[in-house]
């Protein structure tokens, strides 16, 4: 993995506060403090407040993290629970 | 249905339900498919699932003024949208008028990372904001089954599925959800049908000997009644029609009016009326014998009445025929110009039977005519069986008859069994059955025909000699004579003949009448002469006897004279002579 620094633009996809909702934004900011210290913004989008913007980004299931940059788009779903697929999945640790 | 069931209904309040819209489906289902409740349409890839459901937000913006949502697991809205231009939809403006919603669900197992508990929220939050965004009413969810290939938490999609039916419920939309046929007797590959349990249809796309037919069967319908047979259906440029086929009634309205043939001598034969409107006349025989003239002239003198005609031709093109009946002084092209004639060719091998029951049937729909033409029904043999044939005839003159519609078959017969079977097949269904024969005698062929049954009216039973020539179709009564049947230049000879025979006869006649009027003057000259002969003969027995008479008188005068004077005693012989 190349060292170099990268903002990642994450977009956090809940509905309303439930408990995997919680949970994942929960674990989301463990992660990205532990390991993009500095280099990350997180949206959290409620749909419950704007449905609209679930077509945009495709989300189908709820908790849903989009990383919108950088390229190309990933998406994770569920509560985030198992730190090393998140990580991978964010490309942050190499598969 | 009958009314007495409609009130039945009515009175335990019957399932709401929603048209379709969709030709022929509503039929089926008697009335729709069951409102603000999922449907299930399942089949394998390619049978029209897509297309169905599609049609039925189509159908239900345009003409029911109920808005739709469709969710499109598969395609993309723009691919979808194209996809269905050709059949005339217009999904871009549907969208414009908010009539219509797509929304592309993207499901890509590669860009996707599953960690720990999710649900489903996500997709109900888009279809919740899709059906309230424009009031929907019917929703499509096709193919929902493609969240499992996207997705690996099997237990999670299942429970959410069946979140998603209660939703949708919920919501009271009428919903579809399509699903690929599955592995062996199960309906769909997930196991769909578990939780959609009103109303399950199974698409079908099936090739036997070459054609393809789609069809389609409700397998099940909780809370109504339904047809339960395999319908085919058509896809074409005007959307999906599905057609009832089998009607079970035989209530017909039935017309004692009659329409004409076209050929003057054959109505005569008809009992001098024709055939009766909307009955079935099929005109067999072999090949050659005018089967295609005699349905040309039906047709001709149909629009002739300015009455519309179809003719389904499954062998010649249009062209060919108007080109060829122009030889026998039948002009259609002027009809076809005008509009009151169709022609509608196709080749048997084009599709199935029943596919072509329900084309004809469409067309026929559409164009409402009084009188249809299909030539010959013998070629349909090619996609079918004798009893498919005769399955699909039934059912098509079932419908005519209900449209009161006229129809002419004709049917090629030839020395082969098979054929033999299916004049025989039909003709047991048609009203009227005219028959055209080659009669093969002295080097030439002529043409025979004769009515072999007629229902409902008086008919000839003469072999009449069917000629065509230049000028038209014309029967003849054929010469029955000591040397049996003659037809053609047999005939003619006879005539001929004949017209001989009377210039002899009337000349032997002349000859007798002379002579008789020569014996008579001779017998009247023979009365006379002996009427004269008498006439002397009594003369001359006259005047002997007068002389006699004479002869006596003096005689006798001349005794008395004697006696008198041998007496001397004059006065003595007076007294006495007075004594």
């Amino acid at each position: 993995m190349e060292k170099e620094v990268i903002n990642y633009e994450l977009r956090l996809y809940i509905a309303g506060k439930t408990a995997k909702s919680v949970t994942a934004l929960a674990n989301l900011k463990k992660y990205c403090e532990e390991h993009l210290k500095g280099q990350y913004t997180i949206e959290v989008i409620d749909l419950l407040v704007k449905p609209q913007l679930a077509e945009g980004d495709q989300i189908f299931a709820i908790p849903t993290l989009v990383r919108k940059v950088p390229e190309p788009i990933r998406k994770i779903i569920g509560d985030l629970s198992n730190e090393e697929k998140v990580l991978v999945g964010l490309n942050i640790r190499p598969r | 249905m009958t009314k007495s069931h409609k009130k039945q209904q009515l009175n335990i309040k019957a399932l709401p339900k929603t048209l379709t819209g969709i030709s022929g489906l509503d039929e089926i289902t008697d009335g729709g498919l069951p409102k603000g409740r999922p449907t299930l349409i399942c089949g394998e890839a390619g049978c029209g699932k897509t297309l169905m459901s599609l049609e039925f937000i189509v159908r239900g913006a345009t003409t029911y003024n109920e808005p739709g949502v469709f969710m499109a697991f598969e395609e993309k809205t723009e691919e979808l949208a194209m996809n269905v231009s050709s059949l005339g939809f217009d999904l871009q403006k549907l969208q414009e008028q908010n009539k219509v919603k797509l929304d592309h669900v993207h499901i890509d197992r590669s860009e996707i990372e599953e960690t720990g508990e999710y649900d489903l929220e996500g997709l109900f939050i888009r279809l919740g904001y899709a059906i309230n965004s424009i009031g929907a009413k019917r929703v499509v969810l096709d193919t929902l089954e493609n969240l499992f290939s996207g997705l690996s938490d099997q237990a999670i999609l299942r429970a959410e599925l069946r979140r998603l039916f209660t939703f949708l419920k919920d919501k009271g939309v009428t919903a579809i959800i399509t699903g690929e046929k599955g592995e062996g007797a199960s309906l769909t590959r997930q196991g769909l049908e578990e939780y959609v349990s009103d109303c399950v249809i199974l698409l079908d796309h099936r090739v036997i000997n070459q054609i393809s037919t789609r069809r389609l069967r409700v397998v099940k319908y909780r809370g109504s009644q339904h047809g339960t047979n395999e319908y085919p259906f058509l896809i074409d440029e005007d959307g999906i029609s599905v057609l009832p086929v089998t009607s079970l009634k035989l209530e017909k309205e039935v017309s004692s009016k009659r329409i004409p043939s076209g050929i003057p001598a054959l109505d005569e034969m008809l009992g001098g009326h024709g055939f009766f409107k909307g009955s079935s006349i099929l005109v067999s025989g072999t090949a050659g014998t005018g089967k295609t003239s005699i349905a040309a002239y039906f047709a001709n003198e149909t629009c002739r009445q300015k009455k519309k005609c179809m003719y389904f031709a499954f062998e010649e093109s249009p062209k060919q025929i108007i080109r060829n009946m122009q030889s026998i002084n039948v002009n259609l092209k002027q009809y076809v110009d005008n509009g009151l004639l169709i022609f509608h060719a196709s080749r048997p091998t084009l599709y199935g039977l029943e596919m072509h029951l329900v084309a004809i049937y469409k067309l026929i729909k559409q164009f409402k005519p009084d009188a249809v033409i299909l030539d010959p029904i013998t070629n349909l043999i090619t996609v079918g069986s004798v009893s498919e044939v005769k399955s699909m005839l039934v059912r098509l003159i079932d419908f005519l008859q209900e449209e009161q519609i006229t129809v002419m078959f004709t049917a090629l017969s030839l020395n082969t069994v098979v054929s033999e079977q299916t004049d025989e097949g039909v003709s047991s269904l048609v009203d009227a059955w005219l028959l055209v024969r080659d009669i093969e005698s002295n080097g030439e062929r002529n043409r025979g025909m004769y009515i072999m049954k007629s229902r409902g009216m008086k008919h000839s039973n003469q072999v009449r000699e069917f000629i065509i020539t230049d000028k038209g179709l014309d029967l003849v009564d054929v010469y029955l004579g000591p040397e049996g049947v003659l037809t053609g230049s047999a005939r003619e000879a006879q005539k001929l003949k004949e017209k001989t025979g009377v210039a002899l006869r009337d000349f032997a006649l002349t000859r007798k009448d002379k002579e008789i009027i020569r014996k008579r003057k001779m017998l009247e000259a023979k009365i006379s002469s002996l009427q004269a002969e008498f006439e002397s003969t009594e003369e001359e027995l006259n005047k002997i006897y007068i002389e006699e008479d004479l002869k006596q008188q003096i005689i006798e005068k001349n005794r008395e004279e004697i006696t008198k004077m041998r007496r001397g005693h004059e006065t003595e012989t007076k007294v006495r002579s007075k004594k």
